[in-house]
Parts: C-alpha cells; sequence; structure tokens
C-alpha cells in the first residue's frame, strides 16, 4: 500500500503556525491578568453596593490592613520562586518585634526599629542556612525552624507581653500615624519595601537566579549558579519582611508577645497562590503576592461593609484559595 | 479480549492543540503481527500518533477500529482493555517499588486483597523465558540502570497481555548491545503475533527491524511503504520533503602546533575508576563506552559537577582546585549536559532567560540586567546555533526537542568558552537539528575550542572526533583515530569477552 499523498517539490516552510501561538498567547495574557480582573470586579462590586466602600478613610484603613498580610506574602512569593519555603516567617515576625522592644527599652525607638530588622535578617539567614546546610525538605525543617523561633520568643518574654518604656509609647506608634497623601506610614514603608523587592526580582541579574534555581535546581547548578546562597538570601528577605510586618503589629498594639500572629505564614503563603505564583517555584512575581494579599484583605472588608456575618469569612477565603489554584491549573493545561 | 493481534485501521484522525494542528486526516491500517515503523522530524506528529493509539490522547475527529470494529479510548485503561500497551519515552515505572510490584502492577496476584507473590513469581519467571531479559524481580526499578528499566516496562506490558506494543523512541536511552538486544525482541515478539508500533528516529534501525514504515510530515501522512522497498536517504527525503546532506561534518584537522588546553589526571569518583585524558586547542576528543561506564561521570568531574575523590582537572597547564562548576567557568569551560529537561534547561522560563542565563555577570549594570545587551546577545547568537522559536519571550518548553538543544548551545557560547564538554549533543533531536549541531560542534573546534563529546551513538563520535576514548568500567581501554570501524570501537567498550558487566 503506498499513499504517495505528497511530495511536493518546493521544501516545506518550517515556519511556527502563526494560529496556534496567538492562541496559546492569548492563554498565557489571561493567565497572567485574571487575578488583577477578580481584583477589579470585587472592587467595583463593593463600589457599587455600598456608599462606604469608596471612601478615603475606608481606603486608607483598607491598605493599612493589607500591610501587614502583603509584607508577609512579598517575603513568601521571593522564596517560593526560588523553590523553597519559609514557614518560620509568623515565628520570626514575633522574635524580632520582641527583640525591637527590649532593645528599645535601653536605647531609644529608631534604635530599637532597626534591632527588629536585624534581628529579623539574622533569624532570616539562621533559617535559610538551616535548610541549606541540612539537605531535609524546606517545608519540614522550617517547621521545625519555627517551633524554635516561637520557643525563644517565650522564653525571652517569660510568656509575658513585653512593652516599650512609658516614655517612648508615643513615637511606638509611629507606624500608625498619618503620612503622605493621608496614607499610614506603615502604608508608605509597605509600599516602599514591596517596590524595591518587585524591582530586585524583575530587573537583577539576582532575580533571574532566584527563578532559575526555582524552576529548576539543577540546571542552575550546572550554570554556575551558587543555590545555596540564592535560598538564604531567599531567607534573608523573607526576614526582613516578617520584621517589618511584626513592627507594624507591635506599633499599633504599643506591644509585643511571644503569640503575634501565629499562623500568618500560611495566609501568606495562600496570598502568593492566589496571586498566582506557582508553587513549584520558578513562576510568578512579586505584585501578585501583593494582589493575593490584598484580595484577602478585601473579602474581609467587604463582610463588614456589607454587614454579613463574618463567621462565613473563612469559608468563602478557603474557596477562594481552592478556586485560584484550580483556575491556574486549568488555564495551565489548556496552554500545553 | 483475544489472544492474536488485531488488525487496526486509523481513519481520518486528526488533533489540535491550542489551534496548532499535529496530526492531519491520517488513514492508518496495521496489520496483526507486523512491525511498523513511524517515522518524521521532531513535530511530525509520530508521537501524537502513537499517543491516541495509546489512549493517552484523545483524537479531535476520525475513527479507530480494532477488527473492522470501532472502538473509542478515552483513557489509557480502555486502550490496555483492547491489549494496547504504550511505552513512552518517560517511562512509567513506581520508583521505590521492586521490579516485580511494577512488572505485575495493580493486577497483582491476590486472595482477599492478600498478594500472592509466589503466583506472580511463576509468571514473572514465564515472561523472562519468553523474552530472554535478565532482570532480577527483587531489584528496586529507580536503582536500575534506564535500559533495564524499559526491559521491565516491556515486561509488564507483556504481562497486561498486550496484543500491540506501542513504543516511543525505545532505543533513544540505550546502549549499542541494549539496542541490539531491544531489535531482536522487537523481531521474536512479532514472529509470535504480537503488533509493534516504533516510533524512532534512528532510520537504519526502523529499516532493519520493520516490515512497513510510515512517513509523517507537519502532521499528515506521507507515505506507508514496504520496508524493503526504502532506504535512508529515500525516507528522509520523505521525511524533510526535500534532499539534505546525510553527512557528517568533518572535523578540520587540528594545526601541528596547538597547545594542550585540558587535560586530567587519574579522575575517580563512584563509576568512574581513575581517567587520565587530554585534548589540544582545536581537538574534538570522543568519549564512548557502555551506559554504566563512567563516561556522563568523567565529563560531571571535569566540570566540578561532582567533586573527584582523587585525581586532578588541569587547564592551560595549571591544576584547578577545590573545582566546582563555578571555577570551571571562570577557567573557560562549558558544559552541555546529557538531558535538557532535568540538568540543562528552566523549561518554564522564556528562551531569553536560558540562553543568558550563565552569562549573567556580563551584561549588568551593578546589579541590574541590561535588557537591550541581553537582547542583542541573544539575538546574535541564536542566528549563530538557528534556534527557532516564535518568539525569544515565549517558554523554552514550547520548543522542539532540536531548538531546545541549540538553545543550550546557545547558553554556553556566551560564556565564549575555549573548553566545550557535551553530552549526548544530538539525543532526540530530529535529523536537520542533528546536523546542524554537528556542523556546530565542528565549527568551534576550527575556532579553536577544545571540545570533548560523549555519545551513546557510536557513528556520531566517530564522524565527529579526532580520536575516540573508550571507557570501561570507568577505565580507559582504548584510544582509536578517525576511521576506525566501528565493531572495533563496540568490541573495546564490551571488552575482550564481549561481556557488557
Amino acid at each position: 500500500m503506498t499513499v504517495d499523498a505528497a511530495t511536493p517539490a518546493e521544501p516545506p516552510a518550517q515556519l511556527p503556525p502563526a494560529t496556534g501561538s496567538t492562541g496559546s498567547r492569548r492563554a498565557v495574557r489571561f493567565r497572567d491578568y485574571g487575578i488583577l480582573v477578580a481584583l477589579i470586579a470585587i472592587v467595583i462590586a463593593l463600589s457599587l453596593s455600598t456608599d462606604t466602600f469608596l471612601t478615603r478613610s475606608n481606603m486608607i484603613n483598607l491598605l493599612d490592613q493589607c500591610t501587614v498580610v502583603g509584607l508577609l506574602a512579598a517575603g513568601a512569593t521571593v522564596c517560593i520562586l526560588s523553590g523553597v519555603f519559609d514557614l518560620t516567617a509568623s515565628a520570626t515576625l514575633a522574635v524580632s518585634a520582641i527583640v525591637g522592644v527590649e532593645i528599645m527599652r535601653v536605647t531609644n525607638v529608631p534604635v530599637g526599629f532597626g534591632a527588629a530588622v536585624v534581628a529579623g535578617a539574622l533569624l532570616g539567614f539562621v533559617t535559610g542556612m538551616i535548610v541549606v546546610r541540612s539537605g531535609i525538605n524546606s517545608f519540614i525543617a522550617t517547621l521545625a525552624t519555627s517551633i524554635i523561633y516561637r520557643g525563644v520568643a517565650v522564653v525571652v518574654t517569660a510568656g509575658a507581653i513585653v512593652y516599650p518604656l512609658g516614655s517612648q509609647t508615643e513615637n511606638f506608634g509611629a507606624l500608625t500615624w498619618p503620612s503622605l497623601f493621608g496614607l499610614t506610614s506603615a502604608t508608605v514603608m509597605f509600599v516602599i519595601v514591596v517596590v524595591a523587592i518587585g524591582l530586585l526580582i524583575s530587573t537583577t541579574t539576582f532575580g533571574r537566579r532566584v527563578y532559575a534555581v526555582g524552576g529548576n535546581l539543577e540546571a542552575a547548578q550546572l550554570s554556575g549558579i551558587r543555590v545555596g546562597s540564592i535560598h538564604v538570601a531567599a531567607y534573608v528577605i523573607s526576614g526582613v519582611c516578617s520584621a517589618l510586618a511584626g513592627l507594624i503589629l507591635a506599633s499599633r498594639a504599643g506591644s509585643a508577645q511571644s503569640t503575634m500572629a501565629t499562623g500568618a505564614e500560611l495566609t501568606a503563603i495562600a496570598a502568593a497562590v492566589i496571586g498566582g505564583t506557582s508553587i513549584l517555584g520558578g513562576e510568578g512575581a512579586i505584585w501578585r503576592g501583593v494582589v493575593g494579599a490584598f484580595l484577602l484583605t478585601l473579602i474581609g472588608n467587604g463582610f463588614n461593609l456589607l454587614g454579613w456575618d463574618t463567621i462565613y469569612q473563612q469559608v468563602l477565603q478557603g474557596c477562594l484559595i481552592l478556586f485560584a489554584v484550580t483556575t491556574d491549573r486549568w488555564l495551565r493545561r489548556r496552554s500545553r | 479480549m483475544s489472544t492474536t493481534a488485531p488488525s487496526i485501521s486509523v481513519r481520518g484522525v486528526g488533533k489540535s492543540y491550542s489551534g496548532v494542528t499535529v496530526l492531519r486526516d491520517v488513514d492508518l491500517d496495521i496489520a496483526p503481527g507486523e512491525v511498523h515503523g513511524l517515522v518524521g522530524e521532531n513535530g511530525a506528529g509520530k508521537s501524537t500518533l502513537l499517543k491516541i493509539l495509546g489512549g493517552v490522547v484523545r483524537a479531535d475527529h476520525g475513527t479507530l477500529s480494532f477488527d473492522g470494529e470501532q472502538v473509542t479510548f478515552a483513557r489509557p485503561r480502555d486502550a490496555i482493555a483492547q491489549g494496547v500497551s504504550l511505552i513512552s519515552q518517560e517511562g512509567a515505572l513506581v520508583p521505590a517499588l521492586t521490579v516485580l510490584e511494577n512488572v505485575f502492577l495493580g493486577r497483582w496476584a491476590q486472595t482477599a486483597g492478600v498478594r500472592r507473590a509466589g503466583h506472580d513469581r511463576k509468571r514473572f519467571d514465564e515472561l523472562i523465558e519468553l523474552t530472554g531479559f535478565e532482570v532480577d524481580p527483587r531489584a528496586r526499578v529507580d536503582l536500575l540502570p534506564t535500559g533495564v528499566q524499559q526491559q521491565v516496562e516491556i515486561l509488564r506490558s507483556l504481562a497486561r497481555g498486550a496484543r500491540v506494543l506501542a513504543m516511543d523512541e525505545p532505543t533513544a536511552v540505550l546502549s549499542e548491545h541494549e539496542k541490539d538486544n531491544l531489535i531482536a525482541l522487537i523481531r521474536r515478539l512479532a514472529d509470535s503475533g504480537t503488533t509493534i508500533l516504533l516510533v524512532s528516529h534512528f532510520l537504519d534501525e526502523v529499516l532493519a527491524v520493520a516490515d512497513r514504515i510510515t512517513v509523517l510530515r507537519d502532521g499528515a501522512l506521507v507515505t506507508t511503504d514496504d520496508a524493503a522497498t526504502q532506504t535512508p536517504r529515500t525516507l528522509v527525503r520523505q521525511m524533510v520533503g526535500r534532499e539534505i546532506d546525510m553527512l557528517y561534518s568533518t572535523p578540520d584537522p587540528i594545526p601541528d602546533d596547538a597547545p594542550t588546553v585540558l587535560s586530567a589526571r587519574g579522575l575517580r569518583r563512584g563509576p568512574v575508576q581513575g581517567v587520565d585524558l587530554e585534548v589540544r586547542a582545536g581537538e574534538i576528543l570522543g568519549l564512548a563506552g557502555l551506559v554504566g561506564s563512567g563516561r556522563s561521570e568523567t565529563l560531571r568531574l571535569l566540570f566540578g559537577a561532582d567533586h573527584a575523590t582523587e585525581g586532578t582537572v588541569d587547564v592551560d597547564g595549571a591544576t584547578l582546585t577545590r573545582l566546582s562548576p563555578r571555577r570551571a567557568m571562570a577557567a573557560g569551560i562549558a558544559f552541555v549536559p546529557e538531558s535538557r529537561k532535568e540538568q540543562g534547561l528552566v523549561m518554564a522560563r522564556s528562551v531569553s532567560e536560558n540562553v543568558a542565563l550563565s552569562s549573567l555577570p556580563r551584561r549588568r549594570v551593578g546589579p541590574v540586567v541590561r535588557r537591550s545587551a541581553e537582547r542583542t546577545a541573544v539575538d546574535t547568537v541564536s542566528r549563530l546555533v538557528d534556534i527557532r522559536a516564535a518568539a525569544k519571550d515565549a517558554p523554552v518548553e514550547t520548543l522542539s526537542g532540536g531548538n531546545q538543544q541549540k538553545a543550550l548551545f546557545a547558553k554556553w557560547l556566551l560564556c565564549s568558552p575555549r573548553i566545550l564538554l557535551v553530552d549526548e549533543p544530538t539525543r532526540g533531536v530530529d535529523i536537520a537539528a542533528k546536523s546542524h549541531i554537528h556542523h556546530l560542534i565542528t565549527e568551534l573546534a576550527r575556532d579553536g575550542m577544545a571540545v570533548v563529546c560523549v555519545s551513546s551513538e557510536i557513528e556520531e563520535l566517530l564522524a565527529l572526533s579526532h580520536r575516540v576514548l573508550v571507557l570501561r568500567h570507568g577505565r580507559p581501554v582504548g584510544e582509536f583515530p578517525r576511521g576506525t570501524a566501528k565493531e572495533v570501537v563496540i568490541a573495546a567498550a564490551f571488552g575482550d569477552e564481549g561481556e557488557p558487566t
């Protein structure tokens, strides 16, 4: 049987079919910005259904609420991009805030704030070294490390709440003060830090290496990238973010304690994933983590404004996470 | 399910992925017990057709009939129920289970939920007798060499009563000796009535074993013809639609004054048991050997990807201390690894990011990447190695195997190395890309690059290299100049006894 269907004299053009590339690129586009569409839809819905949403004071409040989860989500995103998890985030937050307050008591407020950030960076470094040197899966290694950090927080405070000196109380609340455009100084700090990390990841050689290490560890290694250093750096960034988030919480409360922000590390990872960062590493962006954090905050805010019973809030948030990850998976399979 | 192979008829089968047609209106008849070869360039649709027959992929339109009865394969188990068994490129074994457990995976003999391993063992021995394999049923699958893992997959297919074996590039991961065994087995199975569908890039293998050969091009069936009427040349013409130069590129002679650039003394680690080698500027050294002879491991030691427990690596006469990939790169060494998917490329990232990755520090202002310089560099090197991609910002996984391999070369050329270590330069790439890569390697050598090339294809090594060094059990056992007969090199790889161990 010979099916001599085609023996063309002309060589066939080896061009990729144009329809295919645009088709798949459209899927990529939608996948890229689907989360922003969702965010805008909720903003529009809330603006239309309440009088209170689109007011200046609510916006200021909303952004301020977003800062803590937003900072943690940015740190979590850096770690996830590089292919590791940081479950120490909230424990690091508590320890740094406590260290900040303790140092503050013997010095002054700015030094205390600085000490908290340094503590966050050091704890991140230690976490990173534990993960890299032990070679244990980062999920397990940081889970264990986070328990140690919480323990350290309990030991340092003896389980009590720590306050700055009476004379420092007013300045300690500085992060809640209004600042640029009436936004709280916490919000301004958050924006600056997130933009800085976003630029670091998207424009620098370090950022490129983070994506490469998370996307294919072995290929990165064989390309001469020091994989361990990249991971440690990711944990240091996450540690600094945690410390800043801790300062915001402590500044609001006027104190720090060992049980601060328990469980927030999981909210941060959820925010990163909702934003569309791949849990497998190597794909995603900082702005995605921030958008994810914003979406979670927005839901809480919406519940309040609409007068809905907040006991359903967690159910909805959980559904949102499932929906985000399922959509992501579906779009990915389709574009392949 | 009957035990004789069905006659399969494929009518008007087509498949598209997000608008790209990968298979269009294919009509094909496969007789019971025939060995049917499917050939074509990468992206011609061979694997897709095979996956449709194996129930892994659903056709968009068209019908499949077995013995005249129309069948619908919605999932692999539907195909298995019809006796079709797909043996894919990647392999589908459970790594942590034993050979015996894998062979009867999910179909273990049991009484009230308790496994009867003895019963399985008896059936296993019968299969071993049929196939002539030497596989320890108690061995853990992930500790076995690739060739043996493939045998386990074949055993499993047979244990499931496969009447049709669909094999996708079965010889790509095998050494010469294993290939010969597999070819013999295919013949034996076909003689006993099993239908074999064989997708392969190796035309001489297909020609040697197939009864009939179907050529696909750009998703369409070009011809189905008796293997006896075809030659490699006619097949290639049908595959690419034109004559291409099938001859390997020939390396230029090495200048007499070319200095020794890379040398290694007494390298040891794991399977590498003391390797000495020397490469001069402009020289291509081929490293041959069976799977497990330590060829790839030697390259990894030279690059510092693994640390040698003993021995030294010298570049320009100076010993590299505490060798790591970074230090090797600083000394001008580049390493194109064996598996582009696992070791070479970050599949989800773009072509340009991948190409730029190992030379990032060359194009930066402070910590920031200079995008325009990067674009220029990537474009230039892409043209040099001829990467065909719809867009440089498309994920590298959307490229064909040949273009991915070229991207891998491009990445290292941007580091302007003086020594190139290449492991399996053309595995799983189509003929046009292969010829291009060979040409590229000889060009680089002509410009003074020292090249060490590992390949399981002896012909490739003999054609490409100035010298071929044969390793056996991690030791160099012979060195052969260009033009040595293939059989001589293979004999050296096996050793005097001719025993592969």
